[in-house]
Formats: C-alpha cells, structure tokens, sequence
C-alpha cells in the first residue's frame, strides 16, 4: 500500500491506530480513581507526544541512517517556533502559512549550519552544531531580543498587526490558533461511565502531520537514497574510493531532519502561541538524542516511542508531590508510611531527572537497541522456540542501523 | 527502484483509511456546556499552584509551596485559620470555599516559560484547576498570565517584580499583590540619597530578563533624579552562577556604588563575589564604595550570610512586622514548619485567601465574576496595612518597606532590620505611566 512493503504497511497502520485512538489509550483509569495521577490522556501533553515524535524522527533520519550525532538539532525546533509565532503576529492566526514558513526558515537555517559543519565528521562535526546550537540560544537570549523578546518569550499582544486576520476578536482577546475556524484548542469531551476522554482539534492536527512525516521517513528508509545514507554510515572512505561524493547526501539528510525539527518547532508553536529561548538550549538537542537513543537509533518507529517515554516521565512524575505519595501509601503503619515516602522521595516531583536517568542507564546496559529491541526480545519470547529462526530473520530485515 | 503494484483492491483500503483520518477531527469540534472553564460541579475545587521547585528560585518556590498548603489547610477550616481571622473581609468562614473543599494540584516551573507554561496547562487540561497561582520570576509569571488569559481561568501571580507583569503585558485574568521595580525605585532612592548622598555613581549589575530590564530602568530612574549618575550597566545571564568576571570591571569604572539588579541564588553568588573582591574596603572618589540589592528577600539574605549586612534593599514584607495579619500568619507558619515564613510565602498566601475571598463575594467561580469582585477592592489585615486592588491594571497597592542587612543577628532568621515604611501614596504612580505604558488588560475571559 502507498508503495510500502507489507511490513512497512502493517507498522504504519498500527502507529496510526495509535496515535488515532491515543485518547482512549492514554486514560486507562478512571477520572476518580486514585491512579487517575497516571492518565496522560489530555490535550497538551498529547500534543506533546506527537510533536516530539515528529522531531525525534527528524533526527532519526540524519542520526540513525548516516550516523552523524548532532547536538544541536533545538536550534531548529527554536527557529520554527519562532518563524511561526511571527506569522502569528503579522500574518494571520490560521496555523498553514506558520507552519509553512516555520519548515522553510528550518530548512534555510539547516542549509548554512549544515554546510558548515558537514565539513567535519564525528565529534567534531558533533561539536560543532553545539557550538552553533548555543549560539542560537545565546543570541536569542540577549543578543536579538527585539525579535525573540529574550527570556520573557515570543508572545502575541493586542497591538499586532495580523493584516490577514483581526488584531483582537469583538470581545477584545487575542484571537486564538486555527485552522480555518476549527481552533487548535477546542476539545470535545466524552464521558463513559467513570471514564472522560477529550479529543483535541489541535492533537488531531498534530497527529496526522505526525503520520504524514512518518510515512514520508518510511519512504526514505527504502529508497536508493536510504541506502546511500547508510552506506556513509558504514563506511564513508570506501564510498569516496567508489567515486561517490557523500557530502551532498549528508547535507540533504542535515537539512531534511533540520525542517523536521522546524515542523515540530511550528507545530508546537501554532498549539501555544508562544516561544522561548530554553527550546534552543543544549539541554533540549540533548532530549531529542535521548529520545532516538531511548527508543532505539535507526529503527523507524523507536524515536516515537522515545519521544513518548520521555515526555510521560516529564509531565507525570514531575508531578507527583509528596501529598499524593502519603495517599497511596495510607494503609501501612504511620512509621512505615513515613519510611516509604521518604524513600520515594527522591525520585518524584523534582526528581523525575534522577528517575528517568536511571531508566536510562538501565535501557542502555540492557536493551543496547532501546526499546524497540525490548519489545522485540518480548515478542521472541511469546512466539516460542519453534519460530526462532524466522523471528530472528524478521528482526534483521528491519536493521537496528 | 521501488516496485508498486496497484490493486483495486489496495487502492479502496488506502482511499477508506486516508478518508477516515482526514474525517476523524471533524467530529470532535463540537464544545461542551460548562458555562466557564473547570466549572467545579462536585464537592471539591483544584487549585493549581505552579512553583520552580529546581533552578536559580527553587529557595522561593519551596516557601510558596509551604505557604499554599497552610492557606489550602486554613481555608478548609484546619489550623488556627491565621490571617483568616485578622482578614477585613470576613466572607471566608473555613469551610472551603463555596461550601467546596479545597484541593491543589502542584507543579514545578524549572524557572523556565516553556515548562511553566507546560505544567500549567496540564493542571487546566488534566486536574480541572479553575485558577492558577505562584512563580518566582516575572518571566514565567507573564508567560502563565499569558496562558490563563487564553484558557479562561485566573491567574494569582506570586512573586513577579517586574513592571511588565501589570504594566505592557497586564491581562484581565491575572492579579499581582506583590509590588515592583517602580515601587522599589520609589521608596529605595530617598533612602538610598540620605544614607550615602545625593553625589554618586552607580554601577547596575542585572539580570537580563524582564524583571531586571524594568527594575533597573526603575532604580536608574529614582536615583538619577536625586543627582545620581548610572555609569553602566551590564546585564547577565539568569542561568550565571558565577559573577567574578562582572565584578572586576566594576573597579576600574569610577562607580562608587553597586546596584545588584539580581534575585535569588543569583543575588547570594554576585554579593558574595563582590564582597570576596573586597568591594566593600574600597574608597572611590573619597567615598566609602556601597553595595544595594533593590529587591531583598530573607532567604537570600540568609544564603548570602555575613554578606549582606549593613545593605540596604527593599521588600514586599518582613516577618518581623508588628501588625496584627503579619503576627497571625508567622505564628501559623512557624508552627507548621519551625521557621518564619519569606516574602515569597506571603505574597502566595495573600493571593490564595484573597482569590477564595472574592470567589465568596462574587458567589461564583467564574473567572469574570472574581475578577469583577477584586477590581478596585480595598482590603486590611493581610500584613501590609491598608491596600487596593487597582481595577485600571490588577496591581496591589501599598506600603513598601525599605530594609537592611541586620549588623547583629540574633538567629538565623533575623538578618534584615526595617529602616523605613515608606507610604503608599509615595509608591503610587498613574496607569498609564511611561514604564507601565504599551499594554492593554483587554477583557476578562471565562473559557469555554
């Protein structure tokens, strides 16, 4: 189907089935009950889930194909944010023309760094687009405030032009994002019994980009052009010898994965209207390595998962406040409860760096091919002894690199 | 080299599966009913309060978590109720609040816009909050501001000193109690003329963001119409945690006083330097060199040590005032937690009992309902004398108090002495002053 094998075509429907039905599946417990703390079934966080997807597919594409490690890949994400919450203020709040802009200033911004920095390979190359990362934020920062508005953030006022659109509605607010009148923001909410699921117009505009470009990864995966990209990764001297240039495949994959990161970065600036200079910091280019790392470089649907993972630890445990540890823990003796909570908590509210870091540690010692290969060690294990031979073939026509 | 083959029957599965992907949404664009955002229809009401618990502030926000769970127990009726009692509006009787208990929700703002705004979000999406309250930077708190507006809940900012908070970035969902960079401005510089003269120089340190742009063009300001001079001023990054290489050119700039435009762990790392460079030994032009710290606050002055005597700055409130609200309110903290409560915590306790006192009067949550009942709201007992809730800006009025580093502590928590209460009607300034001009509250919005 849309020129996939049958493989690619069963992996792309079951990402689909998800992230479509990711409402329901997210909020497995019901709104009342204790572990509703658990439910990461609302509008921002899911957003969050298939935006970070997007990106960390982006960088799956120049990171698990040609093996360049870029550290700055958040310049990217910055810059779209930016670019689209300017089409916001001048433009108009219908969120096309920002995400349009948003991928081709990325994709602009990806072609000078890119030519730059490819120029090295390795840590060098590595070192670099930090370097240029930082950069970025810096001037961001400080340095550019008329046009980022430092660390305040990028926002709308009642005072912008919009020349497409209107400055303030009747009532006199900031208009909000849309796609020709549906707003990003307005959920529909569905009760079952003691359950609540809320369908976003904006994640379900997220979610089908998120297809759109997961698809489009599927296609450059498989095509000749793949292959070339990972021929540089698993040799890039021979390649040269062969009398192929490598140089402009790897920028072309620099700057493809760069107006990823710019889609994401306009994507999550037309869900909130509002960017700021923390999205460029090293700290964010490195999540995105993280969250390739974590679901497994150079699978297809691995850097998703990663995404998801690390965003859940992020908004869910950060949340969970000593409060809620003594409800849980309510029914043991008053001196054990006290013991317990005290134990916990190190690793929750604040401390969900320390957890994640740990789950992180434990992931890359024993699943080296994140978490992909854990589901696939899973699978192994369930299918039994008698097809090993054809679930180990399975697992190496889709190659870790 | 990719090999298609089209079948009838591929392209009827591809046509039906795009077509329900592209159809899904349409269905869903449908809004519920509730006539304002996270109307509280059961027995209970959330409250969202969002705090930097990591950081250069996560000091400040662990005291305003501390203080939002004692104004949350008071509410509820636990406790010795605190300022409840000494209140001027007497509509809270601690049975929550519309009859609701009281629940919170707490995140944490890593000082950061986009994880405030984030964490926020998920307390209205995800916990149902129907107003959000904290923050320990101006930068956050106008980017929360910003986000409440648009969700339709209220916004009771925390510790934001920043002119920009009500001044070009004001919204009609948000309310700030604590004072800013021009109050501190307006009370500091006659202070500042008496205590080291009318002829200086003043070199600004300040942290470059919003809170430091607008308090130091405020204190540039006050002192440069007393017959100061600003030598310079150099901004710094918020994330700096050393300041040595901002303090060395201070000494070969002719500057006789340093103006510290920094807060928090901020603040404690560039005193600290400064005073290592021996700044403080110094004479320049014949004049003893000083150090002021604008904005002050007892666990700065506590990190900062030995550091900060004899400096002087400014606050919102001291818990060694002598009014009935401040007495009640240390008293209660101090029990709970063994220590007397910061400005920071009393800033959020304010909010919050201000916030369930005017949902009482207003007889409503809806967010319109409460901003109405707080708009030009004069109130007493909550530790800062008589003070208005000005409806041109949603600022808070009132005295502000001029303090310095104690030269003799008699514990740790004893660090700062009030110099002078400096009046209200000297602090007050027009809505549409040139440092507060530029914005607009537009007007107040329920959601939904």
């Amino acid at each position: 189907m849309l020129g996939l094998n049958k493989k690619d075509t069963t992996l792309l429907i079951i990402v689909a089935a998800l992230t479509l039905l990711a409402p329901f599946i997210l909020n497995p417990f019901p709104t009342e009950s204790g572990l509703a703390q658990f439910n990461a079934g609302y509008p921002d966080l899911m957003q969050r889930f298939v935006i970070f997807g997007i990106f960390a597919i982006g960088f799956n594409i120049l990171f698990g194909l040609t093996g360049y490690l870029s550290f700055g890949h958040a310049a990217f994400l910055g810059v779209g944010s930016y670019s689209a919450v300017w089409m916001f203020k001048l433009l108009s709040m219908n969120v096309i023309p920002a995400i349009i802009l948003a991928v081709i200033i990325s994709g602009l911004f990806a072609v000078l760094i890119g030519y730059v920095s490819l120029r090295r390979s390795g840590i060098y190359f590595s070192i670099l687009t930090l370097a240029f990362a930082q950069m970025s934020f810096n001037l961001a920062y400080s340095v550019l405030t008329p046009i980022t508005n430092g660390e305040t953030g990028l926002q709308l006022t009642l005072e912008d032009p919009r020349v497409l659109g209107q400055s303030a509605t009747a009532d006199g607010s900031i208009p909000v994002t849309n796609l020709f009148g549906a707003e990003m923001r307005s959920t529909y909410e569905m009760a079952v019994g003691p359950w609540a699921f809320q369908f976003n117009m904006g994640y379900y505009l997220c979610a089908i980009i998120m297809l759109v470009s997961f698809y489009l990864a599927i296609r450059i995966f498989r095509s000749p052009f793949g292959m070339m990209l990972r021929a540089i990764k698993s040799n890039q001297t021979r390649m040269s010898y062969t009398g192929l240039n490598p140089r402009p495949y790897t920028l072309a994959a620099f700057v493809i994965s760069g107006m990823y990161a710019g889609l994401a970065g306009g994507l999550m600036a037309s869900m909130d209207p509002l960017a700021g200079a923390e999205r460029m910091q090293w700290t964010a280019s490195g999540e995105v390595v993280l969250m390739t790392i974590l679901g497994g470089a150079g699978t297809l649907i691995g850097p998703v998962l990663g995404a998801g993972f690390i965003k859940y630890f992020e908004n869910i445990f950060s949340k969970i406040n000593d409060n809620i540890l003594h409800g849980w823990f309510a029914f043991m003796p008053d001196g054990l409860e006290d013991f317990v909570v005290t134990i916990l908590h190190p690793f929750i509210g604040k401390g969900w760096h320390l957890t994640l870091g740990i789950l992180f540690m434990l992931v890359v010692i024993f699943l080296p091919g994140g978490l992909v290969e854990g589901g696939q060690r899973i699978a192994r294990l369930f299918r039994g002894k008698k097809s090993d031979d054809k679930s180990d073939e399975a697992t190496q026509s889709t190659p870790a690199e | 080299m990719t090999k298609s083959n089209l079948t009838r029957r591929g392209v009827l599965k591809t046509g039906a599966v795009a077509g329900a992907g592209v159809a899904l949404p349409t269905i869903f664009t449908a809004s519920s009913a509730a006539a304002y955002t996270n109307e509280p229809t059961g027995s209970s009401v959330t409250l969202g309060f969002n705090v930097p618990q990591t950081g250069p502030y996560a000091d400040e926000g662990a005291d305003e978590l501390r203080a939002f769970e004692l104004a949350v127990e008071h509410l509820n009726g636990g406790g010795d109720g605190g300022m409840m009692n000494t209140f001027s509006s007497k509509a809270l009787k601690g049975n929550g609040i519309l009859g609701k208990k009281v629940e919170y929700v707490t995140g944490d703002t890593q000082t950061k816009s986009d994880a405030a705004r984030a964490s926020a979000k998920s307390m209205i999406e995800k916990d149902g909050a129907v107003m959000i309250s904290g923050g320990s930077s101006s930068g956050v708190a106008i980017a929360v501001q910003g986000l409440c507006q648009e969700a339709g809940v209220i916004f009771m900012a925390g510790l934001t000193h920043s002119n920009d908070t009500t001044g070009k970035d004001k919204k009609a969902n948000g309310f700030r109690h604590f004072f800013n960079g021009y109050m501190s401005g307006a009370a500091l510089a006659p202070v500042l003329a008496n205590a080291y003269g009318t002829d200086r120089k003043a070199y600004h340190l300040t942290a470059d963001y919003t809170w430091g742009w607008t308090q130091q063009e405020s204190i540039a300001a006050a002192t440069e119409a007393l017959g100061w001079e600003t030598v310079n001023n150099v901004l710094t990054p918020l994330a700096a945690t050393d300041f040595s290489s901002y303090i060395a050119p201070v000494l070969n700039s002719g500057a006789d006083v340093l103006v510290l435009n920094h807060y928090g762990g901020n603040m404690v790392n560039s005193l600290t330097n400064a005073v290592q460079f021996g700044l403080r030994d110094k004479i320049v032009n014949g004049k003893q060199f000083e150090i002021v710290v604008p904005l002050y606050s007892r666990l700065m002055a506590r990190g900062a040590g030995e550091n900060v005597k004899g400096i002087l700055g400014s606050t919102n409130w001291h818990w060694s005032l002598q009014d009935e609200g401040s007495q009640a309110f240390v008293k209660s903290f101090g029990t709970k937690y063994g220590f007397p409560p910061s400005q920071a915590a009393h800033t959020c306790y304010v909010q919050t009992l201000l916030y369930a006192d005017a949902v009482e009067r207003a007889g409503t949550f809806n967010p319109c309902g409460v901003a109405e009942a707080l708009e030009g709201y004069e109130f007493d007992g909550l530790g800062n004398g008589p003070t208005l809730y000005r409806a041109e800006d949603h600022q808070c009025f009132k005295d502000v108090l001029v303090v310095r580093g104690k030269e003799n502590p008699t514990s740790e928590f004893d660090v700062l002495e009030v110099v002078e209460v400096t009046p209200r009607a000297q602090v007050e300034y027009a809505p549409d002053h040139p440092m507060f001009a530029g914005g607009n509250l537009g007007t107040c919005n329920p959601g939904a």
